[in-house]
C-alpha cells in the first residue's frame, strides 16, 4: 500500500513548524512517530497536502521530572524510553502501561504525545492521563495553553487542538501522597487493541485513600473517568468490600459495545476484574508475605 | 544516486527529496517521494531483498530494521525520515567469509522452516542482545512479540537467539 502524494517538511524549529502549519492550515498534519499516521495515511483515511514532521525538532525527545515533582513527557519521548525509564518511581501507573502499548518494535517509535492526539477511543495513555490527571501543553498562533486531559479528546479521533496547534508536552503532577495502582490491558496477542483496560491510580495516607483516578479503555467512545468507583473510596480504608464496591460501579459505568473482542458483558467483567485486581495491589500485605 | 518516485498520472507536480543514508555502512543517495515508505527504499530502491514486507499494516515485524539501532517496522516508515540516519539491514549482518553468531544461531538451532519472518527476526534479536547480552526466555519472548512466526512456533528461535547470546559472551554456544 502507498500514501497518497503529499509534500513534507523537517522543521528545525517549533516556530518553523508552527509558520508550516499557518500556511497550510487544515491540509497540513504533523507527524511524530508516525505509528498511528502512516498506516491511516496507507489506507487513505488521511490525505495531508503537507506532513510537517516534527522529528527533525531538537529537544522534544525528554521526559523528566520537574522541581515541583510533576513528569514531563516530550512530543518525541518514545513509549520504549518511558518503558526504560527510571524516572517512574512516583508514577507507578505510567512505568506499569509503557511496556503494554502496541509491541516492542512499534514502542521505539510510537509516542505518547502522538497517541493521545490521535485519540483513538482505544489507546492506552488517554486513560492512563486521564486518570492521572493530567493536562497537555499546546503551542499554537494564540500562544501557549495547558489543556487539561479531561478536555483535551473531543470525541473519536478528535483532539481539542485549534488549527494551528502543536501539543509539544504532557504533564502529570506530582502524587501529593504514597501514589499506587496499575493499568491493565487485555489484549488478544500483542500489538491488539485492547479488549478492555483499565488505569487505577490512588493515593493513600496512613492507610486511607486521599485520591483515585480510575479511568478505562476500550468500553465506550471516549477515554472516561469512572466517578462514582472513584468517590466509593476516596477517604476511605480499603478493604475487600470497598473494593469489591469499587469494582462493581467501575464495571457499571462502563459502556462496551458487543464486537469481535468479546461481548459486552464480558468486557464489563473484565472492567471489573482489573480495578479489583488493581486495588486488591494496594492493599497492605500481610507482614512476611510477599504481594 | 537511486531514484524511486514516479510520474504523476495527473501531471500534476510531483513534490521529490533528496536523502542521504548511511545503510549496512555505506552512505547512499536518493532522490524519493516523502511517500516513499522505508521499507521501499530498501527494497526497490537499493536492491536490498533482504528485508521482507509481510503484512504492510504494522502487525507482522518481517519489515524490521534497525534505525540508529532502534528495531523499526519499515513499512510505517518514510523513507525522508530516514535522512541523515543510519540504517542496518539483514544484508549488513554477515561478513563474506562469516555469519553473524545470530545467523549462525538460526542455523544450528533449527530457528526457521519458510524463513519468511527470519530478517526481521534477526534484527529485533540483534537489537535485544545490544541492550541485554544475557536474556532470559521470558525477555526474548517479549523482545520478539511484535515479530509474528507462522511456522515454527517460536521454540526453535528463542533457542537460536539463547545460542548467540552464548556465542557473543565468550561462552561456548
Amino acid at each position: 500500500m502507498y500514501p497518497p502524494r503529499f509534500a513534507y517538511e523537517a522543521p528545525r524549529s517549533l516556530d518553523q513548524a508552527q509558520a508550516l502549519l499557518a500556511e497550510y492550515g487544515d491540509e497540513a498534519k504533523v507527524l511524530a512517530g508516525g505509528q498511528s499516521l502512516v498506516p491511516l495515511l496507507k489506507l487513505r483515511f488521511a490525505a495531508p497536502a503537507l506532513l510537517v514532521d516534527l522529528n527533525t525538532v531538537p529537544d522534544l525527545e525528554y521526559h523528566r521530572t520537574g522541581s515541583d515533582g510533576a513528569l514531563h513527557v516530550g512530543a518525541l519521548c518514545r513509549h520504549a524510553d518511558l518503558e526504560r525509564s527510571t524516572l517512574l518511581g512516583n508514577f507507578p501507573v505510567v512505568a506499569s502501561a509503557a511496556p503494554l502499548v502496541a509491541d516492542p518494535v512499534v514502542r521505539h517509535r510510537g509516542t505518547l504525545v502522538g497517541s493521545i492526539c490521535h485519540a483513538d477511543p482505544q489507546g492506552d495513555w488517554s486513560a492512563v492521563l486521564l486518570a492521572l490527571d493530567a493536562s497537555v501543553v499546546v503551542v499554537g498562533p494564540d500562544g501557549r495553553r495547558t489543556v487539561p486531559m479531561t478536555e483535551f479528546v473531543l470525541g473519536p479521533f478528535s483532539p481539542a487542538l485549534r488549527p494551528g496547534e502543536i501539543a509539544v508536552e504532557a504533564v502529570i503532577p506530582p502524587p501529593r501522597h504514597q501514589p499506587a495502582g496499575a493499568y491493565f490491558k487485555l489484549e488478544r496477542r500483542v500489538g491488539d487493541f485492547a479488549t478492555a483496560g483499565a488505569a487505577v491510580a490512588v493515593e493513600t495516607d496512613q492507610g486511607r485513600i486521599t485520591r483515585a483516578g480510575i479511568a478505562l479503555t476500550g468500553v465506550g467512545t471516549l477515554g472516561q473517568r469512572a466517578t462514582a468507583a472513584e468517590e466509593a473510596i476516596v477517604g476511605r480504608e480499603l478493604t475487600e468490600q470497598t473494593i469489591a464496591e469499587a469494582a462493581e460501579l467501575a464495571a457499571e459505568s462502563a459502556n462496551p459495545q458487543t464486537d469481535h473482542r468479546g461481548s459486552a458483558d464480558y468486557k464489563r467483567h473484565v472492567v471489573r476484574t482489573f480495578v479489583s485486581r488493581a486495588l486488591r495491589r494496594v492493599l497492605p500485605t500481610p507482614a512476611g508475605k510477599a504481594a | 544516486m537511486t531514484v524511486v518516485h514516479e510520474e504523476s498520472a495527473t501531471g500534476a507536480e510531483v513534490p521529490i527529496r533528496r536523502i542521504r543514508v548511511m545503510v549496512n555502512g555505506e552512505t547512499k543517495t536518493a532522490e524519493v517521494e516523502p511517500r516513499l515508505l522505508l521499507v521501499h527504499l530498501l527494497r526497490r530502491g537499493l536492491g536490498l531483498t533482504g528485508t521482507h514486507m509481510g503484512c504492510d499494516t504494522t502487525n507482522c515485524g518481517a519489515c524490521t530494521v534497525l534505525v540508529n539501532g532502534r528495531p523499526v517496522k519499515s513499512c510505517t516508515m518514510l523513507a525522508v525520515q530516514a535522512d541523515g540516519a543510519e540504517v542496518q539491514t539483514v544484508e549488513g549482518l554477515s561478513t563474506p567469509s562469516e555469519l553473524h553468531p545470530l545467523q549462525e544461531g538460526f542455523k544450528e538451532e533449527h530457528g526457521l522452516q519458510c524463513g519468511f519472518c527470519t530478517p526481521g527476526m534477526l534484527m529485533s534479536a540483534k537489537a535485544l542482545l545490544e541492550e541485554n547480552p544475557d536474556p532470559s526466555e521470558d525477555e526474548i519472548r517479549w523482545a520478539l512479540s511484535g515479530n509474528l512466526c507462522r511456522c515454527t512456533g517460536y521454540q526453535n528461535i528463542v533457542k537460536a537467539v539463547q545460542w548467540a547470546g552464548r556465542k557473543m559472551r565468550g561462552e561456548q554456544a
